[in-house]
């Protein structure tokens, strides 16, 4: 069995993690201050590609990144490489359909956050990065590590736009996703349930993950205020 | 040292105009909840910006919007005791208290947190988070706290809010005695009087957004002089009034009355109050009676209350009401006739 698959499916979830988790708490954090009408409009904006069916989100990115097309183009007269059809071109549709996962679990968690904790820490003379890094993000580190969870589970089980913006190419770009479609369009049917497995086993583990983070963050009963 | 505030703030229909100087001495800001007190101290922390206005503590300006200057919280040395006292939910005591050390060593800042714990009477709770801590503690946690990031003012938002009434007679002194130690300004905001009137000086009444002159607390509850200080210091009959001139009395419509007054009367003023428990019944011939119907008699712990309604007054006034004390006779019939003694009307602005 050839595991390039997991090795590619697993990098692609990892690296547009890391990517969805920073620009995720940067747009839920401002967005969740922002006045309601601009919150509104943006959060449909970046909602949207949750909804959407995968294809058509394949389909917008190509129309943008396409060879021909406007950014596709560009970089390519600039920087000589095509944005499609390479490995690393299935962070795009990963990251533009898991974003929204990890954006609105974070959103929740900076609103519900007790702001009289940032105006405490203001009065004792600490920073601003301080408060953001050591008090904002480890109050809300509940929701923060469920929607980047969430996110890594999305991208790694990502199809409909990797199969259109990375296509299937055995050993470059080909993901579990693509590789289970591909085995079993050409009758393999024995090697595409045994990808099944491994991708039904990574998801458990996850979801699993996710379950544990809830039980140990569920605040006990104390006694005093609150 | 001193802190002047003189600061304006409109916030959707309401109107903040907050004028006061205090020196070192606690000074109570006394009001109704809304009334702007919690705006004001959010404004000297820096935490709102006013619209207009200045702020100057122990002589430097934290805030002037002349002069285009207002100061970061973090720049101000202003502690603030929050009401619910917004401890960091996971640090420990111990953490939270090092928190507020500027720019201290590491083995300084050890020191100085065992100091305060010990200060604070927290040895042993160092370890705790602050959900394991009961109420007081959470308190005294966010004193040390404040303590730690030694500031020239520190504001007390309602500070015994989150507390049970019994919890609050055991940790007042305490907290008293904290603040008698410390040698900057505090302000101390609450809605209750007695608080007030047991740990600050002076006082400072806020109604509606606005405030009254700095005055001792003490000569408050004899003579409250406006309506709102009335009303906080327990006052519940207050009827708008003016001066008949030819007289010499004051005329009441809401009462449907003209009463003599042991007082004088004021320019600005406007209105009287009579406490519920210097109304009696009249005797025949008497001045400052009131003929009401009875429209309840409710009773209290240790005091029957009627709620009496001025003959021909409407139903949207608000009743009188006055207090028999239990053992003394209770006023049969279901109309009544009332005096207000002239030495017990107060004039109110």
């Amino acid at each position: 069995m050839d595991w390039f698959p997991l090795y590619n499916s697993l990098r692609i979830a990892a690296i547009s993690t890391v990517i969805i988790f920073f620009l995720g708490i940067f747009a839920a954090y401002y967005i969740a201050k922002a006045p309601r009408l601009v919150k509104g409009t943006l959060d449909v904006v970046l909602t949207l590609p949750l909804v959407l069916p995968p294809t058509v989100v394949g389909y917008l990115l190509l129309r943008l990144l396409g060879p021909n097309r406007l950014i596709g183009q560009w970089v390519m007269e600039q920087f000589g490489t095509k944005l499609v059809m390479t490995w690393w071109s299935a962070i795009f549709a990963t990251v533009a359909v898991a974003f929204p996962l990890m954006y609105r679990t974070a959103r929740g968690a900076f609103e519900s956050f007790d702001e009289t904790l940032a105006q405490a820490g203001k009065t004792l003379g600490l920073s601003n990065t301080y408060i953001f890094w050591r008090i904002r993000m480890p109050v809300c580190r509940q929701g923060i590590l469920a929607g980047t969870v969430l996110a890594f589970a999305r991208a790694l089980g990502e199809y409909g736009a990797t199969s259109m913006i990375a296509g299937y190419t055995p050993g470059r770009t080909a993901t579990i996703s693509t590789t289970v479609y591909q085995l079993w369009r050409t009758g393999n049917d024995a090697l595409a349930f045994r990808w099944v497995l491994v991708n039904i086993a990574i998801s458990a583990v996850v979801l699993l993950a996710v379950n544990m983070l809830e039980r140990r963050e569920k605040p006990s009963p104390g006694k005093g205020v609150r | 040292m001193a802190l002047e505030v003189d600061v304006e703030k409109t916030y959707g229909s309401f109107h903040l105009e907050a004028s006061f100087r205090s020196e070192g001495e606690p000074l109570a800001l006394l009001g109704p909840s809304g009334c702007g007190k919690s705006l004001t101290l959010k404004c000297i922390a820096g935490i709102e910006r006013p619209d207009r206005g200045r702020i100057v503590l122990d002589g430097q300006v934290l805030f002037d919007s002349a002069a285009h200057i207002d100061l970061p919280p973090q720049r101000r040395r202003v502690g603030y005791l929050f009401q619910q006292y917004a401890l960091f939910p996971h640090m420990t005591v111990a953490e939270n208290i090092a928190a507020g050390c500027r720019g201290l060593g590491r083995e300084e800042r050890k020191k100085r947190v065992a100091e305060l714990a010990a200060m604070l009477r927290l040895e042993g709770l160092e370890g705790l988070r602050p959900r394991q801590l009961s109420g007081g503690q959470q308190q005294r946690t966010a004193l040390a706290r404040i303590l730690a990031s030694e500031p020239r003012a520190i504001l007390l938002d309602e500070p015994f809010s989150a507390l049970d009434s019994h919890l609050k007679w055991q940790l007042e002194p305490e907290l008293k005695d904290v603040l008698d130690a410390f040698a900057g300004v505090t302000i101390w905001v609450t809605h209750d009087l007695e608080e007030a009137y047991r740990n600050c000086p002076w006082v400072c009444v806020m109604e509606a957004g606005r405030t009254a002159p700095v005055r001792e607390m003490a000569s408050l509850p004899a003579d409250p002089r406006t309506v709102g200080a009335a009303r906080l210091t327990g006052c519940r009959n207050c009827g708008a009034a003016e001066l008949e001139t030819e007289t010499g009395w004051l005329r009441v419509p809401e009462w449907g009355v003209s009463l003599r007054a042991a007082a004088p009367w004021r320019t600005g003023a406007r209105a009287v109050g009579i406490r519920e428990e210097c109304l009696r019944l009249a005797a025949a011939g008497e001045d400052n009676a009131v003929d009401c119907a009875v429209v309840r008699r409710v009773e209290d712990v240790s005091a029957w209350v009627l709620l009496l309604r001025p003959k021909g007054s409407g139903p949207e006034t608000p009743l009188l009401r006055m207090k028999v004390e239990k053992g003394a006779a209770l006023p049969e019939g279901d109309t009544l006739r009332v005096v207000l003694p002239p030495e017990d009307i107060l004039i109110l602005e």
